[in-house]
């Protein structure tokens, strides 16, 4: 059995879900202050993968980073980078679909925690940043893990967005929910069974481990 | 000296009320705040502390302006460094009794005198879920002393202590705040139980005037 979709598909999900950490902090930290016109939209933005056919964000990826015009056609000349059919197109389309699940959790954490750990620190003389990394960081982790497992395992099952802007190249976009897809169409379902096995292994571990950790912080991991 | 003039609604049950102090008070003096609940007076130290911004005010602590609505000056929470001892206490969940501490200064002999005021000796490895409440009110007090600050707010500071920890804690408190020249601001419900600490008073009732 080749393993090479098994690797690309822990690379893709470990790749997004660092640039999600990165990423998905600082902005949940701003949703998470106040509420304004453009917070709600952005919110919104953020929350439709979850409802979205996977199919129709991944088609408008598709047209909005075709090398044949607009935004894709200017990253092809300018900086010679292309989404559609590459791995960098998998990363950029799997940050966008699985960013609710980052979000979600650390936005509700940060949101819960009281507004006087903050102001404490203010009067300390503390910065925001010494203030958000030293206090509130530190205090969401057990969410900041549900958020890291769920952006992870999420990933790992990916298959429609994948699908249309990555396509089926081995070696490049082939991951492993498409090469499950791709034995069963050919009727080789040992290789098939094969594949689903190691997903269904790899998720059910990291779900049962949150569980257990979470467990100790009475609070239940999807909160 | 600090002197507060402010106005603020106030969010209310039949709608909206105006929360209006005028006054000035001598570097160095305690007061004792007191009116009843609703009455704004957490909202009162909350806007010196520059965490609620007011309609309209000013504010100027030593000659310094950390507030002037006309004059769109706002000075951060961070740079007005009002010690502030909240009545949920906010103390850190991640931290321990000494890095409550350290986090609020560097000055390790300092942090040993406070432990030592406070009692806390024999806990500093121990994280505030596992403090009782007195000893975690306690630590509230400590963290915000830790930065000497100039005007200490403090909303409701000795309601979990018992009558013995409160008198030699009051004690330990009224020779730091001579040394130190600390302006204190202390809210409590307990009219009695500051009498010998606070040499001023101001009182914030519904209908808001000194």
């Amino acid at each position: 059995m080749d393993l090479t979709p098994i690797w690309l598909t822990l690379k893709l999900a470990g790749i997004t879900t660092v640039l999600l950490l990165i990423i998905g902090l600082p902005v949940a930290w701003w949703l998470s202050k106040g509420r304004s016109f453009i917070k709600v939209i952005l919110e919104a933005i953020i929350t439709m993968p979850l409802v979205l056919p996977p199919s129709v964000l991944g088609f408008y990826l598709l047209l909005a980073f075709s090398p044949e015009h607009g935004v894709g056609k200017w990253l092809q000349q300018a900086f010679n980078i292309q989404f559609v059919f590459s791995f960098q197109g998998l990363a950029l389309a799997s940050v966008i679909y699985s960013m609710p699940f980052m979000m979600g959790p650390i936005k509700s954490a940060l949101q819960q925690l009281p507004v006087s750990l903050s102001q404490a620190s203010y009067s300390l003389g503390k910065s925001k940043w010494q203030t958000f990394t030293k206090v509130l960081v530190p205090n969401i982790k057990p969410s900041l893990l549900t958020a890291i497992v769920l952006t992870f395992a999420h990933t790992l099952g990916e298959f429609g967005v994948v699908l249309m802007i990555g396509g089926n190249i081995p070696g490049v976009t082939r991951v492993a929910s498409i090469a499950v897809y791709d034995s069963v169409e050919q009727m080789d379902y040992s290789t098939a069974n094969a594949y689903s096995l190691i997903l269904f292994s790899i998720t059910f571990i990291l779900v049962i481990s949150v569980f257990i950790f979470n467990k100790y912080r009475l609070k239940s991991p999807l909160e | 000296m600090i002197s507060i003039d402010i106005e603020k609604k106030l969010k209310v049950y039949q709608g909206q009320r105006l929360l209006k102090i005028a006054a000035e008070f001598p570097t160095g003096s305690i007061i004792k705040i007191h009116g009843p609940s609703g009455a704004g007076k957490t909202t009162f130290l909350k806007i010196i502390a520059g965490f609620i911004q007011p309609e309209n005010g000013k504010i100027v602590a030593d000659k310094v302006t950390w507030l002037d609505t006309s004059a769109k000056i706002i000075l951060a929470p961070q740079k007005r460094k009002a010690g502030f001892v909240f009545q949920d206490y906010a103390l850190f969940p991640n931290m321990t009794v000494q890095q409550h501490l350290e986090y609020a200064t560097k000055d390790g002999a300092w942090i040993k005198r406070l432990l030592a005021i406070g009692k806390l000796e024999t806990l500093i490895t121990h994280k505030p879920e596992h403090l009782s409440g007195g000893q975690q009110q306690r630590l509230a007090i400590l963290r915000a002393l830790a930065i000497k600050p100039k005007l200490l707010l403090m909303d409701e500071p000795f309601s979990a202590l018992d009558a013995d920890m409160k008198t030699g804690l009051i004690n330990d408190l009224r020779s730091f705040f001579k040394d130190q020249g600390t302006t204190v601001l202390i809210v409590s419900h307990n009219q009695q139980e500051l009498e010998d600490l606070a040499d001023r008073e101001l009182i914030i009732d519904t209908n808001f005037h000194e």
